[in-house]
């Protein structure tokens, strides 16, 4: 892949056009999950249900392991992995601490106190210097 | 003949709707979010629109990956809440003003931009959650108290249309609404937005002096807020910030000169900077 203006923004996956190809059946996958006919099929045999869809198996593997920044990795696209994770019961704000590896409380106190800084959070290479 | 009497900007926090559903909007966490929108309300009864053009996102509710429209108007009679994985909200079926739709989907093709033409869509929190802020509760068995012209923006899979393109089209928008016979009361609304990030490592990203800034020059300085680029609104404003192209649509279909009647800026409803402006036409 070439060179994006957006690769230097850290912690961040930018769901564009390559993206989207390779996480496609993952996507429609957790789509699928809004209906409750299918979160039904899901829930009763999460294997079978999974097979319906042409995903990889990395991408199979992310979803078992509720792998959430692995799933953005493998072509997910938060709105859709977010219906994956209201299938488990997890609201976007935890979802939100768990990928950024805080915990709910941290992380609703810091949304509280004004949210994440952009301070220190514009260029992968402010990360690195940590 | 109908006009564009106000432009209104607002964040679609699903958040706000689900404390609104549950009656919680008295809650110290909430307070402060709804109490910016107080003077809406009665501002909204006081300048009673006939019809809404709002201009939202959908979240992967009515279109999944398979269908991806730049822009895609609703020409539907009505637009049915969505099941967004949690059950419908139990909000009031939308209903279209189908002949005002279809003159502007007309009338913006021939100005040249290519819009989807939706005649059958459910919607989903990004337009019920700003006709809550703005109508206040209202039951499944009630009306909205508008009719409403829904325009769907894609700001999932980058690049969104730019700013500019997006303030281009509120312009054609607001030449289509201007040459309709009917004498009509139309407000724009333009949602989604401010700051956040709801993704990766990142999530939680908040910038207050952008979004401040950005409304300071979206009321004043349109001409500066249509030329910022996508990586800006990503590197400044996080992933899902981008969503404030949709604003720029609102206050393209505005007079070039407007009055800031109200402006609401708070921190945080979720994951999200909720911010809110109603901007008045002097005509």
């Amino acid at each position: 892949m070439t060179e994006k203006a957006y690769d230097d923004i850290p912690g961040t996956f930018v769901f564009d056009a390559d993206r989207s190809r390779e996480g496609y059946w993952l996507n429609q996958f957790c789509i699928s999950l809004r209906l409750q006919k299918n979160r039904d099929a899901f829930k009763a045999d999460p294997e079978e249900y999974l097979s319906r869809f042409a995903m990889t198996e990395d991408q199979k593997q992310a979803v078992r392991d509720r792998a959430w920044n692995r799933l953005l990795e493998l072509g997910g696209n938060i709105y859709y992995t977010s219906k994956l994770a209201a299938f488990d019961g997890i609201v976007f704000q935890d979802l939100a601490a768990i990928m950024s590896h805080m915990s709910r409380d941290d992380y609703r106190k810091m949304m509280v106190d004004g949210g994440r800084s952009i301070e220190g959070n514009r260029y992968k290479s402010e990360w690195e210097k940590k | 003949m109908a006009r564009i009497t106000a432009g209104i900007a607002c964040s679609h926090v699903p958040a706000i709707g689900v404390a609104m559903d549950q009656g919680i909007t008295d809650q110290p966490y909430w307070q402060p979010v709804f109490k910016g929108f107080e003077f809406s309300r009665k501002w909204n009864e006081e300048n009673k629109p006939d019809v809404v053009f709002l201009v939202y996102n959908d979240h992967c509710t009515a279109f999944d990956a398979s269908v991806i429209p730049t822009f895609a108007i609703g020409c539907a009679a009505e637009f049915v809440p969505a099941d967004e994985g949690f059950g419908p909200r139990p909000v009031p079926v939308v209903k279209g003003h189908q002949k005002l739709a279809s003159h502007i989907a007309q009338s913006v093709i021939l100005d040249e931009f290519d819009l989807t033409i939706m005649n059958e869509m459910e919607v989903d929190h990004g337009l019920t959650v700003p006709l809550s802020v703005m109508f206040g509760d209202r039951k499944p068995e009630d009306d909205w108290g508008t009719l409403v012209v829904p325009l769907a923006v894609n700001v999932v899979q980058y690049p969104a249309p730019t700013a500019n393109r997006c303030y281009n089209l509120g312009k054609a928008i607001r030449r289509a609404i201007d040459s309709y016979p009917e004498d009509l009361n139309v407000h724009i609304y333009g949602t989604g937005g401010m700051s956040h990030q709801l993704q990766a490592e990142r999530a939680g990203l908040i910038n207050a002096e952008w979004d401040q800034n950005f409304m300071d020059e979206l009321v004043n300085e349109p001409d500066k807020a249509r030329k910022i680029d996508h990586v800006e609104f990503l590197r400044e404003t996080g992933s899902e910030g981008i969503e404030m192209v949709m604003w720029l649509v609102m206050r393209g279909a505005l007079d070039e000169q407007v009055t800031e009647v109200h402006r609401h800026y708070h921190v945080p409803a979720s994951n999200t900077a909720v911010g809110h402006l109603i901007l008045e036409n002097h005509a």
